[in-house]
């Protein structure tokens, strides 16, 4: 295959469209990062494993180095950027740095998104079932501790709300 | 790294799919979930010339109840099967197997036809799909086939799917009252492949096994119904030692294989802990 | 001095939001204008001749500018030679930023395409065709010593790269004496230590000035620049790096790589900027590896269980090269030299030698040695307990050293100033509540439930002296430097020869300097990680950042706040000794006056010099320096226990629970050490049941890949609680000692005594990490 395949694709990012042209094979990842300028989203793997590439397609959290970025075509991706704006997570974003969740930052957007759907998805906000839930994002700094911590203080916030 | 060149297409149609298969334009891939395609697309371990992407594809989505089965097509997401209310009644081995596979972020995206389809020996639906005795829907330009799960598994990667084939869906009797159905398997961190698993779908009848289907995974090339190991439990009273004749006639049915994950020897000394455990569980 | 000397503990680390806002700038993240991507062709081999390589196939694939090969970038690079030489003979050799005549490790870079995109990049490199003649390759260090193995570097005449002798005298008849006599075998497996952000580097080569600028992820800028600009026959001033966020360190960031070197060199070729990544799959194979080694070792004790004599011997694998700079000794070097220091002891003999092999190089990760160290002396303790009867926590108790004993020099020769082993074993014992978990272990073990309690007490060795590495020739600094200048705003601005990647060096001193100064926190600014704005510093190694940066922020701040005040006392005409600064306010101490303000002070001293007295011109810009020169390392300690269950049918060990109770002298910011113990203790966790590089007889390495390394994940980690106890070293004002290191050195000796404490009722134990669940199985007798 001599000439680079391409794909017009429009997708939804943070609410906003964007309309782009890439090669076939970019992962949403690097489309992210690379044609659209949201370097949020993190690359750590490219194997599916280590979740700092996480984001939101259609509302639901996703490897965005496991997706192409063809696939988002039509859909609805929220990045870090984008919860960010949104104001969605901030209390989070709050604990987080509370507890001193977040040391070299890497996987932190991605365990931010991450946590934020367990938080919405309505799971009781044991310990074990934040950490069983965070498993599949690695942290290699903070020892996970922290982290737990500071989703447990909110779950725990919205289930006194 | 990143993978090599592509062609990609966003099928529209069942029927563009199956012409696109019938006459390929070189290597050419499905791609569903892309949970497990894309890792080896990233790493160049796979090269195809062309992806179709049938996430579009509704009509291979959906799980249902007719005519006494359970049905569950094939683009269904692993986290829409753990949810599932109707699985959970029909099928709870599914249920209990599901929360094995994967973390949320894959199961967001990860569909049983593609797990299936692959039929990674480490992967807990395939076994579930034989030991609840599962059928499987398969179309290509010439017609449709139901292909039972019992005889689909061949070989390592190896299935009754051939490559005009699209897998439409995957169907399972329903549970009744007396089903009863057990999950083991051994990984090392939550959400990693097994390196050895049984998953058990039996019908327990007045404390007798009126039926036991014990399917042993990540032991050799394809998940194994041991059925040697049925024969002595089915409608047997149920002591220990009938309990240890079970366990070494794993040996016998299950030519188990080591591999890098888990030596041989480990494997059959949990295949046999394991089934143990869950008769245990299940008798009571 | 500030009248108050309290650093506020609570103050948050400001400088975290950005990245909890996905705001972090990391390598990756950069892209300068007409930059293109470099990806490198590897060896498949781990020793081969390169008999010709053909990268006209490759030249051809639309988009690809350059290929490039060893002989290419030869006139560019010099190759260099990793040495110490202040630690005994070490035979080095050569490496080469691209080889030419043959490679010695699978994943060593051979050629680099140079193309539009990574993609491009990549298409071509696979059509880029080596000529390997396969070479027998070196891969058991064991194997490595017999005379008729093959060499990996034949000039050398041997694969032993460098070895250690230490005998302090009479061991022989102190272990002939002992009541008991044990003998172990330990084996710690290779790991690498996989940052979460792969290593990388953007080089951007300025032909018309000759200056060259690299965007790099590296612990240590000015130790980098200096490196760099030797190797490429460039002036270091005419060189800048410049570290950007950098997502984990742990040591693996401090060395020179030869893809990174390369790429600074190919820009430098080629004239156009360039960036390279590494991807996870070249990660594996070219990161520095780390541990790898063998210790056999014998301990004789009392009945009364106090230790009578120690001997160690260890077996280290150090790849085909020693790490540039600091070579792959200290590893080796820190099993002979710690193994016995935490405790009283009298007799003391060790041995380690250093095999080359065909293997990526090893090198400093977090806890260098010292985990390995510990894991032997912890082993070898609990061992004695069983030996002689007495309790774990009690035979420690006897023979650690005494808190009111210190300064002590231990049997190795080191100087360890102040430490609270007895006092932090004490306080962990009641933290665990040790009697209470004895209890349940033993209740367990009669119904099949097999707990079990691991206990560790360790000493860290931190902010090394200059005679560690300086001394041997190597260019490793162990200063580092703070840059204060009072903006006309009545702000500061810091600059510092300290990075930070995640540890919260920047929080810290942040922290110092407002404390000292007494300005709010938030009226700092601090720049870090570019040689061209930051005063030379050594960085972030060796738990220093602290101890040794935060000295310098100290002493600059200090000077700062004198100068401050000396304005003011000029301006207000009013003595500089009865004024003081709060909250960026200046204060009358006798009247409790306000008598000015920083803004004022900024805003005279830049702008209106005309109200100031004549001839003063004031220099509201202050650098100061400091370098820990009393003690080859300062050493901290720390306490750790571990709470955890053997599942005997599987051999899959739960933890439940982890303690820990460090003394790092001063504590500046409580949460930042608890996280860097609680980090250290997972990577810790990491080793001791998880990491291993396993290679295949031909030196691959086979689950070079994220889905087969297995890495700590947070459902199978357990809570750690930490605790701390505060000796302050005397060695600087601040007091801070090193807080990194300590919970990685403690846990896998924990572990494994955790994991025989429950296997104890079968009479079996485990030695070799990682301490997987087919080898407790096989110790079970449950396979064989
Ligand atoms: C980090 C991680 C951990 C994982 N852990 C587990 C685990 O523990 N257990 C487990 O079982 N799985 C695990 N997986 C794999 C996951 O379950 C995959 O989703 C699944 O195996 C493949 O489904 P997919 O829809 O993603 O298929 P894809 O990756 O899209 O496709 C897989 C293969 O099936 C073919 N295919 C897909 N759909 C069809 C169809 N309808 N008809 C014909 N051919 C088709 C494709 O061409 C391809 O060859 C893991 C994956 C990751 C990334
Ligand atoms: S980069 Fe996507 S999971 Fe690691
Ligand atoms: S904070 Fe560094 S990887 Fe999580």
């Amino acid at each position: 295959m001599d000439k680079e395949p391409r794909i017009s694709i429009s997708v939804t990012v943070n609410g906003a469209l964007v309309e782009a042209e890439a090669p076939a094979r970019e992962s949403l990842a690097d489309f992210l990062r690379h044609r659209v300028g949201l370097t949020g989203t993190h690359v750590g793997c490219e194997q599916g494993i280590c979740g700092a590439c996480t984001v939101r397609f259609d509302g639901r959290i996703a490897r965005s180095c496991l997706t192409l970025a063809a696939q988002a075509h039509g859909h609805s991706i929220e990045t870090i950027e984008g919860v960010t704006d949104s104001g969605e997570i901030a209390d989070l974003q709050e604990a987080f740095l509370r507890h001193n969740a977040a040391q070299c930052g890497f996987c932190t957007p991605g365990m931010l998104i991450t946590a934020a759907e367990f938080l919405n998805s309505g799971e009781t906000a044991r310990r074990e079932s934040i950490r069983q839930f965070l498993s599949g994002n690695y942290c290699r700094c903070t020892g996970y501790h922290a982290i737990v911590d500071a989703i447990a203080e909110i779950a725990g916030k919205k289930a006194d709300a | 790294m990143k993978p090599a060149k592509f062609n990609y297409v966003r099928a529209g149609s069942v029927d563009q799919v199956l012409d696109l298969l019938e006459q390929p334009a070189g290597f050419v891939k499905i791609l569903a979930g892309g949970q497990s395609l894309n890792p080896t697309l990233n790493m160049r371990l796979s090269a195809p010339d062309m992806l179709i992407d049938i996430n579009d594809l509704d009509e291979l989505r959906g799980i249902r109840v007719e005519e006494d089965r359970l049905h569950v097509g094939a683009l269904t997401r692993h986290a829409e099967l753990e949810r599932s209310e109707l699985v959970a009644g029909h099928a709870p081995l599914l249920t209990k197997a599901i929360q094995h596979v994967a973390h949320a972020a894959v199961r967001n995206r990860g569909t049983i036809g593609g797990n299936v389809s692959l039929a990674d020996p480490a992967s807990e639906l395939p076994a579930c799909c034989v030991a609840l005795d599962a059928s499987i829907t398969i179309r290509n330009k010439q017609g449709t086939r139901v292909v039972r799960a019992r005889d689909y598994f061949k070989d390592l990667y190896e299935t009754d799917l051939q490559e005009n084939d699209l897998m439409i869906s995957i169907s399972f009797p329903l549970a009744g009252d007396t089903t009863v159905c057990a999950f083991r398997e051994f990984v090392r961190r939550r959400g990693d492949f097994a390196s050895t698993g049984l998953v058990v779908n039996a019908e327990l009848v007045d404390g007798v096994f009126t039926s036991f289907s014990p399917v042993f995974f990540a032991v050799a090339n394809t998940p194994v119904l041991a059925a040697g190991v049925a024969q002595l439990l089915v409608n047997r009273t149920i002591t220990g030692e009938v309990v240890e004749q079970a366990v070494a006639a794993v040996d016998h049915d299950v030519e188990i294989t080591g591999d890098s994950n888990m030596s041989e020897e480990m494997k059959r000394h949990l295949a046999g802990h394991y089934l143990r455990e869950v008769i245990g569980e299940l008798y009571g | 001095m500030p009248d108050p000397f309290v650093i506020d503990p609570g103050l948050a680390r400001l400088s975290a939001r950005k990245f909890v806002q996905g705001r972090g700038r990391y390598l990756d993240d950069i892209t300068l204008t007409g930059m293109l991507h470099v990806c490198f062709v590897r060896s498949p081999y781990a020793h081969a001749k390169i008999a010709g390589i053909d990268t006209s196939a490759a030249r051809e694939v639309g988009g690809v500018s350059h290929v490039i090969t060893g002989r290419d970038l030869a006139p560019v690079c010099r190759p260099w030679t990793a040495q110490l030489t202040n630690l005994g003979e070490m035979k080095t050799a050569p490496q080469s930023a691209l080889p030419v005549e043959t490679v010695k490790w699978q994943g060593e870079p051979v050629a680099a395409v140079v193309a539009s995109s990574r993609a491009v990049a990549e298409d071509a490199a696979e059509l880029v065709e080596v000529d390997y003649e396969e070479l027998p390759a070196v891969v058991d260090p064991e194997a490595a010593l017999k005379p008729d193995a093959p060499l990996v570097h034949p000039d050398l005449g041997t694969n032993v790269a460098w070895s250690i002798n230490i005998d302090t005298g009479e061991v022989d008849a102190a272990l002939a004496g002992s009541d008991v006599v044990i003998e172990k075998t330990f084996s710690v497996d290779r790991q690498t230590g996989v940052t979460l952000e792969p290593r990388g580097a953007i080089a951007d080569y300025d032909p018309a000035k000759c200056y060259l600028t690299i965007h790099l992820t590296s612990q240590v800028p000015h130790i980098q620049r200096y490196i760099y600009a030797r190797q490429l026959g460039l002036n270091e001033a005419n060189v800048r790096i410049i570290c950007p966020d950098i997502g984990g360190g742990f040591g693996l960031k401090l060395h020179v790589y030869s893809d990174e070197i390369a790429t600074a060199a190919i820009s430098m070729l080629i004239r156009r900027p360039v960036k390279f990544t590494a991807d996870r799959l070249e990660s594996f194979v070219s990161d520095i590896h780390a541990r790898g080694h063998r210790v056999s070792a014998r301990i004789g004790v009392n009945n009364d269980g106090k230790i009578q004599a120690l001997e160690v011997n260890d077996l280290a694998g150090a790849g085909p090269f020693l790490i540039h700079p600091r070579t792959s000794v200290i590893e080796p070097l820190l099993v002979a030299i710690c193994t016995p220091l935490a405790y009283d002891l009298k007799h003391y003999r060790a041995g380690a030698s250093l095999v080359y092999q065909n293997k990526v190089s090893t090198g400093q990760y977090r806890g260098v040695g010292m985990p390995v160290a510990s894991l032997v002396a912890e082993g070898l303790v609990d061992a004695a307990a069983r030996a002689t009867g007495l309790d774990k926590a009690e035979i420690r108790k006897r023979n650690l050293f005494r808190d009111d004993a210190y300064p002590v020099t231990g049997i190795s020769g080191e100087y360890l100033e102040c430490l609270s082993q007895q006092a932090s074993l004490d306080k962990l014992l009641k933290m665990m509540d040790y009697g209470r978990l004895q209890e349940e272990r033993d209740a367990g073990r009669d119904k099949g439930i097999y707990k079990g309690i691991g206990l560790a007490t360790v000493v860290e060795g931190t902010s090394p002296s200059p005679a560690l590495y300086a001394a041997g020739g190597a260019p490793i600094s162990s200063r580092d430097a703070c840059t204060l200048r009072l903006e006309a705003g009545g702000n500061i601005s810091c600059a510092t020869g300290l990075t930070d990647q995640g540890q919260g060096g920047e929080a810290v001193v942040t922290q110092v300097i407002a404390d000292v100064i007494g300005i709010p926190s938030n009226e700092i600014n601090i720049v870090m990680g570019d040689t061209a704005t930051t005063p030379f510093g050594g960085g972030t190694w060796a738990s220093r950042s602290t101890a040794i940066a935060g000295e310098a922020c100290l002493l600059a701040a200090t000077e700062m706040r004198e100068k401050i005040l000396e304005v003011a006392a000029a301006i207000h005409e009013q003595p500089a000794d009865i004024l003081t600064i709060r909250a960026g306010e200046i204060f009358n101490l006798e009247t409790n006056e306000k008598v000015s303000s920083l803004a004022e002070i900024g805003k005279t001293v830049h702008f209106n010099t005309h109200t100031l007295p004549a001839e003063f011109e004031p220099e509201l810009i202050v650098t100061r320096h400091y370098s820990q020169r009393e003690q080859l390392m300062v050493y901290a300690n720390c306490a750790l226990g571990v709470s955890l269950e053997v599942d005997v049918n599987t051999g899959l060990v739960t933890l439940h629970k982890i303690w820990a109770v460090d003394d790092c002298g001063r504590i500046i910011n409580e949460k930042l050490v608890v996280e860097q113990m609680r980090g250290s203790i997972v990577q810790g966790i990491g080793s001791s049941l998880y990491e291993e590089c396993i290679y295949d007889e031909t030196g691959q390495l086979l689950n070079g890949n994220m889905f087969e390394y297995l890495l700590p994940m947070a459902g199978e980690m357990p809570d750690i609680e930490c605790d701390h106890i505060e000796t302050p070293t005397k060695a600087t004002q601040l007091g801070a000692k090193g807080c990194g290191e300590a919970g990685i050195i403690a846990v896998c000796g924990a572990i494994m005594n955790g994991i025989n404490d429950a296997l104890e009722p079968f009479g079996v134990e485990v030695s070799s990490q990682p301490f997987t669940p087919e080898k407790i199985l096989r110790a079970l007798g449950k396979i064989v």
